[in-house]
């Protein structure tokens, strides 16, 4: 195949509606900015999913990291991305401009040089991510207790994508097929979705974020979908990055650190084992990551739930882009640069 | 979120590398992978989550190669 016969095919398409759901926030943005929306056959839908681990957070993690940013002598560090979500009553924003202290990080590994030259200080980190990003918090506790630093908290928001796949192949029938998350792949391998392809009988298919991986992705699912036969073994189409085993170093730094246990997600609710923790030797570490359950009741317009399991369009709620924008955002769906409304409203 | 970025390994020493993203040179940990100079990682929050080891084109020369007609 070539990439005109692969656009050939999927603009000609012309079988039964298919929904494609694209579980990786990355993926989303890369889908709008190549306009590969215009280039397929509207048969094929794509839906974006839960993979932006900033909009399945609940707000009262963001109060809880207001509170530890409010209080003397800490410092709250945070990814951007996280800075506008709405908590309760306020953001870590807005909650900045009332004093609070909150700093951006681009790198956790910061925090140790901030806490060695700041030993009055506790820095505490607003760990969210998946699978990418477990394991680098995991090496931060390592270097902070070979250095003896001991002001740092992890307030931790990580989860595991294979429950909520999970949750989605048994809630949300309409799914035909799934492009899985690139770099959350990295870490677990492209076999870690063998069981739920197999026992749900959908085609999984791991990805890069290039135009041409998203194209070829589509292509194998939607091949794979028309060829009718049983799903076998995860067609891994992002071989210089993803290993059908996975990193197995950053697995292990994952389950030196963490534990599993229950885990909020908008949208999905609790999912039993999707939520990692820091385990009980490490508690001197821990901010209070759990029980953080509670999210704050959104306008009854907002429908950011639904559109996080891809039941609905972002521009199907009544209130894209007139009371929820990213200027003025409701549901973090808007806030969040991977997040599926925000994307869609820049590029409307 | 999961965003990460290749770039080229000019230097290591223990667990951290200064990798080099189109002419800015970057500290990076790189204790989840086996760092060697002149190898690509893939970088994500400051630290090296894989290491690449394909041309980008030659990766997606293969992959188009592999899809099934």
């Amino acid at each position: 195949m070539n990439i005109q016969e692969v656009i050939r095919y999927l603009k000609e398409y012309n079988g039964p509606e298919l929904r494609l759901m694209e579980v990786c926030g990355t993926h989303t943005a890369s889908i709008f900015k190549s306009g590969i929306r215009s280039m397929i056959s509207e048969k094929i839908r794509l839906i974006s999913g839960p993979g932006c681990p900033v909009c399945v957070t609940p707000t009262s993690y963001i109060d809880r990291c207001i509170d530890y940013a409010m209080k003397d002598n800490h410092v709250l560090l945070t990814f951007g991305d996280m800075i506008k979500v709405p908590g309760t009553s306020s953001s870590l924003a807005e909650a900045k401009g009332e004093g609070a202290r909150v700093e951006i990080m681009y790198s956790p590994f910061e925090a140790l040089e901030k806490a060695e030259k700041n030993p009055g200080v506790t820095y505490v980190l607003a760990a969210v991510g998946f699978e990418t990003t477990a394991p680098i918090y995991g090496l931060l506790i390592r270097e902070a207790l070979d250095r003896g630093i001991a002001n740092i908290r992890l307030v931790t928001a990580l989860k595991t994508v294979l429950p909520a796949l999970e949750w989605i192949c048994a809630n949300e029938k309409g799914i035909d097929g799934f492009i899985c998350p690139g770099h959350v792949s990295v870490i677990i391998g492209s076999d870690a979705y063998g069981e739920l392809a197999h026992r749900y009988q959908r085609p999984f298919a791991v990805a890069g974020f290039e135009p041409e991986h998203i194209l070829a992705v589509l292509y194998d699912l939607v091949h794979q979908i028309q060829m009718k036969k049983p799903v076998e073994d995860i067609h891994n189409l992002y071989t210089n990055a993803v290993r059908a085993e996975g990193n197995p170093k950053a697995a292990e730094v994952l389950h030196q650190y963490f534990e599993e246990g229950p885990a909020m997600w908008r949208g999905l609710g609790v999912i039993p084992g999707s939520g990692l923790y820091l385990k009980d030797e490490f508690a001197a570490f821990e901010g209070g990551s759990r029980g953080l359950e509670t999210d704050r009741e959104l306008p009854p317009e907002c429908r950011c739930g639904e559109v996080i399991v891809g039941r609905i369009d972002p521009d199907q709620c009544p209130m894209f882009g007139t009371g929820c924008t990213p200027t003025n955002p409701y549901g973090p769906c808007m806030v969040s640069a991977e997040g599926a409304c925000g994307i869609w409203y820049r590029n409307r | 979120m999961c965003i990460a970025m290749p770039g080229k390994i000019v230097a290591v020493e223990g667990n951290k590398a200064k990798v080099d993203f189109k002419g800015t040179l970057v500290d990076v940990h790189v204790g989840l992978i086996d760092a060697k100079v002149g190898d690509y990682a893939l970088v994500h929050a400051g630290c090296a989550i894989e290491v690449m080891e394909k041309e980008k084109a030659l990766e997606l020369m293969e992959i188009f190669e592999g899809l099934e007609e």
